[in-house]
């Protein structure tokens, strides 16, 4: 198909560039502008790991033609770090609450919390885990089973989490019983 | 200062959350081409007739291959180191592309083009016309007499029918036994569903070389599957292992490499990237195998076991991938749960013309374990008597000697474990509170039960390599063979080795991308192994780095070696404060100092010959809605023992990732076929893994037995989460129902059909 | 890259319904999320599309005397965020907090989920309680569909080639005192679609139900309303015997069908609790005494 040429404000910076009318914005983004952060886990909107924030919402874009961005605000991981390369608060929730294993279902992850927390500002202290849980729906991860997820998020609020499970020393067979494993 | 037992942040956290970590399709290539497989629409027929042409005229098409294209010569698929002795390789019965179509999905034809949607809609113009033969989707069918052959080398569609007996005379044991519980039981064929999809690419820089880069668990294995493919020295593949989002055991089978290096040697050296679509994963790359039980229990009447009696079916699909060895494995490392117990294990794998089998998590221990501890719990329920004080009563405590192999297992925590989790779900009062329920909504409480091993060891060769490296600037650069896949190996291994030099975590970097021309050997990330098997390179690497830098410190500094030792990454004097050098300024000098010295490295390669157990439990407490045929968990508790934590939130994460991927075992997950083999779920839509809020909040904790057979004390950990949530939600539905449900998943599907059968 | 051969923007619902005229072999996009599924999987029907996604002029809620009118082209998410959504018709926004996840909810449309004919559409047996009208617009002009009989068959509606629906008109003196609700049963909490939704609407007087609507999707090849299980319930205090009539009478009204995602005697279970669930919550909501 002919060639259309797309204005985006894409993590700040005012960006055109030429594209296939068929692409999807993911195409685009990874493709033309070279921003790898996004991922692509299913392509048909199951899975959320292509999720990008379009005027502030959360949408998938392996299921938006790059042409209904045209003209919009598109923000993606690259650009949610502070100026400088500072991790964003939400970034940094996720590092420390070990809300991070294979990653690539992370990007996505990380701007849907960054949106929810923007939209729910004025009301954090509020917000519950069931909430939480609602509004990162739209999100498939293998690794996590999503719980340091929540708590990423629960991070972000500035509460105080689970952490990670209790190690307790148990007695066993005195190591007098061993030497060490042949070498 | 130690960095064991410490929760550092993974090393490749940031790189995740920023964007910045690169995965396989993030690497594009100037000039990459994309190829499409065409897959067989059919379950089981041979192809009559194919016609490439109106692909190949298709503008933009490049090149199309069918099955007359590829070497003759048939190849394993299974990562498994390779073995010396004949007999006990992996079944070799794949070709690139087949004429003899085994499953829904299979090969017959690549289509190579200048870009992805090209080569999708030349694959769809390839037209292949089929013989249909009939397929054979379960055990009845495929086992039945005269069945025809999916492999011709597979009498009667068995891959490997093996009985074990252990821990004395079954037949006896049954016969003396007080008691005698039995059942029959099913689990089903679920998918990995890593989300990064399978992906690789191939490119030749060279006359003689063809690199693969590619999202894969077992970069070395995949090199030496690809020269055997191809028919080429393994010195001339090169597998590149970039960042990789999940494998789940998906990854530990050479699934595209193969194709992509026989397509860029075709092509001239051009690059030729496969990336398949989710619905592919599912159709074609690899599955847990479906297993079908019958099983017996052996107690006296004081509840103690005498003798299990095992026989499984497990079905490995068109394709052995890694064959027996699932339902092999299983019964190698069932035996150290009960160890006073005699079992006999007879395992028969079959062909089917279902996508195939390969390793997911657990490998076959999921099953396994979901058979026993389901019948245990018929055991308890025959005598009337807690499910945990049964448990109890039976499972090893150190000291015990595995009937397996008459070694005595030195670390068993399992009773801790139990023990704790009870007191974590307050386990007696709420079993007390919840008997003999009528409502519409019910709650029941359940536990499971399993072992696991360490590594692979007796049955492949447990082979890890580390290297060590000062840079210039005092940094240690560590390169290990085992993969980072997501799991936190490469923080782990980090922990480790500063544990093992006292140089602070912060001076480590980890090559996290494995280069089978530069990174150590290892054979990958499987079997909850790396860890544990890197643990002796590294210990070893460790101590001959540390050696190199005192002596060069001797030498430059006139104090005797022995008066010196490292000291949170500086030399220091027998006083321990006095600093002799930084690390930075001896790295320095071991460069650039005219006279002495020399760049600082050190490797070490060890091979594990010990393979102690580990345990785990899972307490779980469910909801039923009985009109809506609904469960719900409310509250999981997974415990282990796995020896020393290296890391207590990464290994945390491991554990609640196997105990959602379990609970999704248990309740959501499973493939269906139509009565052709043609999969009707294959989509993250109609395939049910769980999503957020289908999970409850999931709880861990660990019992550290030390287990004084490694430097370190510790033992294996990330299988084992997943094996022991199914039997515990199925025991806890059976305590909130009273109905027993001998398969899972427990959907409502499959409740509403026992609820029905027992008029609820 | 989606399989596309054309693409063509309208600027207006006026303009959709000339680049249809036009090219009768196009069909509408609006949120995509149904459209681009199929086209990724190279489904020929959807390779000349106009396109009407995020058009201003069919994203509207408001009312107009005694009617809320509300846009086909609302997202999922703006139509439960909607203030006029929320206080006269919250049933409409509560089944659209069920589609899918967050994602999909803010790209697919209302007017889609009609549109589509899907038999397991989340907003379809709200709608079917609220009794819209439904706004189209097409080469004839405009006219209204009644919402009973929109649904023609599975992926079928009454549209006619070429015509737009471009909103729905809610008659709310005739809502005045329902309570409504809505269920979905999926087999996950989130990101999947119906195996049975369930809408009630219920209105009571002196103790008495006074009026009951029960719409039902994948309980038949459409989604339905239950007309006999509503005369059942007609007149009567909601209680057990009651209900039992109620749910004997559905039996009637129901044809649901075996299909690999559940057998068909799975779904007349699932079917009853919910419609019981569903009844009594929407009496509650009436704020109607239930009867012990």
């Amino acid at each position: 198909m002919t060639m259309v040429d797309l204005k985006l404000h894409v993590n700040g910076k005012d960006v055109e560039t030429a594209a296939d009318p068929r692409e999807s914005l993911l195409e685009v983004l990874r493709g033309r502008l070279g921003l790898m952060g996004v991922k692509e886990g299913c392509g048909v909107g199951e899975c959320g790991a292509c999720n990008v924030l379009v005027d502030g919402l959360p949408v998938d874009s392996c299921l938006t033609l790059a042409v209904w961005a045209d003209g919009k605000c598109v923000r993606t991981i690259e650009g949610e770090a502070r100026p400088g390369g500072e991790l964003s608060p939400t970034q940094r929730a996720y590092v420390e609450a070990g809300a991070v294993q294979c990653g690539f279902c992370t990007p996505g992850l990380v701007m849907t919390t960054s949106a929810f927390l923007e939209r729910n500002q004025h009301r954090l202290n509020e917000i519950t885990r069931e909430e939480i849980k609602r509004a990162h729906a739209g999100h498939l991860c293998r690794c996590t089973g999503y719980e340091m997820i929540v708590e990423a998020v629960e991070q972000a609020l500035g509460r105080e989490v689970k952490g990670a499970g209790e190690c307790r020393p148990a007695p066993s067979l005195a190591e007098k019983h061993l030497t060490n494993e042949r070498r | 200062m130690t960095t064991i037992g410490i929760s550092p942040n993974r090393l490749d956290a940031a790189a995740k959350v920023s964007g910045k970590a690169r995965y396989t399709e993030d690497l594009p290539m100037a000039g990459l081409r994309h190829a499409v497989i065409v897959r067989s629409p059919i379950a089981h027929g041979l192809v009559k007739s194919i016609d490439i042409r109106p692909a190949l005229d298709f503008p933009g098409v490049e090149a199309v291959f069918t099955y007359e294209d590829v070497p003759e010569a048939l190849y394993p698929t299974a990562g498994h180191p390779y073995n010396l002795l004949a007999e006990r390789r992996d079944v070799a019965d794949r070709r690139l592309l087949t004429s003899h179509v085994r499953h829904f999905g299979d090969e017959v034809a690549v289509v190579v083009a200048r870009d992805v949607l090209t080569a999708a809609k030349g694959a769809r113009l390839v037209k292949a016309e089929y013989e249909e033969m009939p397929a054979l989707l379960d055990r009845e069918s495929a086992l039945a007499p005269g069945a025809a052959l999916i492999h011709e080398h597979a009498p009667g569609n068995v891959l490997r029918h093996t009985v074990s007996e252990h821990g004395g005379s079954v037949d006896e044991l049954l016969k003396k036994a007080d008691l005698v519980v039995e059942g029959r039981y099913k689990t089903p064929m679920v998918q990995h569903c890593h989300m990064e999809t399978a992906v690789s690419y191939a490119y030749m820089d060279d006359e003689d070389h063809i690199v693969v880069v590619s999202s894969t668990q077992i970069p070395q294995i995949a090199r030496r599957v690809v020269g055997q493919a191809l028919g080429l020295p393994w010195s001339r593949i090169r597998v590149i292992k970039p960042y990789l989002g999940g494998g789940f055991g998906n990854k530990q089978d050479v699934l595209l490499e193969p194709m992509v290096a026989f397509l860029t040697w075709k092509l001239g050296g051009v690059p030729v990237q496969i990336a398949l679509t989710r619905e592919e994963c599912f159709t074609s790359t690899r599955t847990r195998h479906q297993f079908d039980g019958e099983a017996k229990l052996a107690l006296t009447r004081d509840g103690v076991f005498t003798a299990f009696d095992l026989k499984v079916w497990s079905r490995t699909g068109a394709y052995a991938s890694h064959g027996h060895s699932i339902a092999a494995a299983a019964g190698s490392k069932s035996p150290y749960l009960y160890p006073r117990a005699a079992l006999r294990y007879d395992a028969v794998t079959y062909y089917a013309n279902v996508p195939s089998a390969g390793a997911m998590r657990g490998y076959g221990q999921p099953q396994v374990t979901f058979i026993m501890d389901c019948l245990v719990e018929e055991a308890a329920q025959a005598l009337a008597m807690d499910p945990l004080e049964l448990r109890l009563k039976n499972v090893a405590r150190s000291g015990d000697v595995s009937p397996y192999n008459n070694q005595t297992i030195y670390a068993a925590g399992i009773y801790e474990a139990l023990t704790r989790g009870s007191e974590l779900i307050d386990w007696r009062r709420k079993r007390e509170f919840y008997k003999n329920q009528t409502g519409p909504i019910r709650r029941g409480l359940g536990v499971a039960c399993c072992s696991y091993g360490s590594n692979t060891y007796p049955a492949a060769v447990e082979l890890a390599g580390a290297r060590l490296i000062l840079n210039q600037d005092g940094r240690v650069t560590l390169a290990v063979g085992a993969t980072e896949i997501g799991q936190g190996a490469d923080t782990a291994m980090a922990q480790l080795a500063s544990h093992a030099l006292d140089v602070p975590l912060e001076s480590f970097h980890v090559v996290t991308n494995q280069d089978t021309d530069h990174t150590p050997f290892d054979t990958g990330a499987y079997a909850s192994r790396q860890c544990y098997t890197s643990s002796s390179a590294i210990a070893a690497a460790a101590r001959e780095f540390a050696g190199k830098i005192l002596d060069l410190a001797a030498l430059l500094s006139g104090v005797p070696r022995d008066a010196m030792r490292l000291k949170d990454g500086n030399i220091v004097g027998s006083d321990g404060e006095h600093v002799v050098f930084t690390l930075a300024e001896l790295a320095l000098q071991s460069y650039y100092h005219l006279d002495h010295g020399a760049p600082i490295v050190a490797e070490a390669a060890h091979k594990t010959r010990l393979n102690p157990p580990v345990y785990c439990c899972t307490f779980v407490e469910v909801e039923v809605d009985m009109p809506l045929c609904r469960v719900a968990v409310k509250e999981a508790w997974n415990i282990h023992d796995s020896g020393r934590i290296i890391n207590p939130k990464l290994a945390s994460g491991q554990v609640h990732g196997g105990m959602g991927m379990g609970l999704g075992w248990a309740l959501y997950e499973e493939m269906l076929l139509d009565e052709k083999g043609r999969v009707l779920n294959d989509n993250l839509l109609d395939y049910k893994m769980p999503a957020i809020m289908d999970l409850p909040d999931l709880d861990c904790a660990f019992v550290e037995i030390i287990d004084p057979t490694n430097p370190y004390g510790i033992r294996a950990l990330g299988e084992p989460p997943l094996v022991t949530p199914a039997p515990a939600v199925r025991n806890a539905v059976w305590h909130a129902t009273g109905v027993k449900v001998d398969e899972i998943p427990i959907t409502p599907k499959t409740l509403f059909r026992y609820l029905e059968k027992a008029g609820l | 890259m989606f399989d596309l051969r054309e693409l063509r923007r309208a600027r207006s619902v006026a303009e959709a319904v000339q680049l249809l005229a036009d090219h009768p072999e196009a069909r509408l996009i609006a949120g995509g999320t149904d459209v681009l599924v199929k086209l990724r999987h190279f489904d020929g029907q959807f390779r000349h599309l106009v396109d009407i996604h995020n058009l201003p002029e069919i994203k509207f809620a408001r009312l107009e005397g005694d009617r809320l009118m509300v846009g086909a082209g609302l997202t999922f998410a703006e139509t439960i965020d909607s203030p006029l959504v929320k206080e006269y018709i919250p049933v409409l926004g509560e089944a659209c907090a069920t589609v899918a996840g967050p994602q999909i909810r803010n790209m697919g449309t209302v007017g889609g989920n009609i549109a589509n004919g899907a038999v397991s559409a989340d907003t379809a047996a709200p709608m079917l309680v609220l009794e819209p009208e439904l706004l189209v617009s097409g080469p004839e002009g405009r006219r209204h569909l009644s919402i009973h009989g929109f649904h023609t068959g599975p992926g079928q509606v009454a549209l006619k080639r070429g015509e737009v629906l471009f909103g729905f008109s809610f008659d709310l003196k005739k809502l005045a005192g329902l309570g409504a609700c809505y269920y979905k049963y999926a087999m996950r909490s989130a990101m999947d679609i119906a195996t049975i939704g369930c809408a009630a609407g219920v209105k009571m007087e002196g103790g008495v139900i006074k009026e009951a609507r029960l719409a039902l999707t994948v309980a038949a090849p459409t989604p339905i309303r239950c007309p006999g299980a509503e005369a059942a319930a007609l007149g009567r205090p909601l209680n057990d015997e009651t209900m039992k009539n109620i749910l004997a009478a559905l039996e009637g009204d129901i044809k649901p069908r075996t299909s690999w995602r559940a057998t068909r005697e799975f779904r007349v279970r699932i079917i009853k609790a919910l419609a019981e669930r569903m009844m009594r919550a929407a009496a509650e909501r009436a704020a109607g005494r239930v009867q012990p």
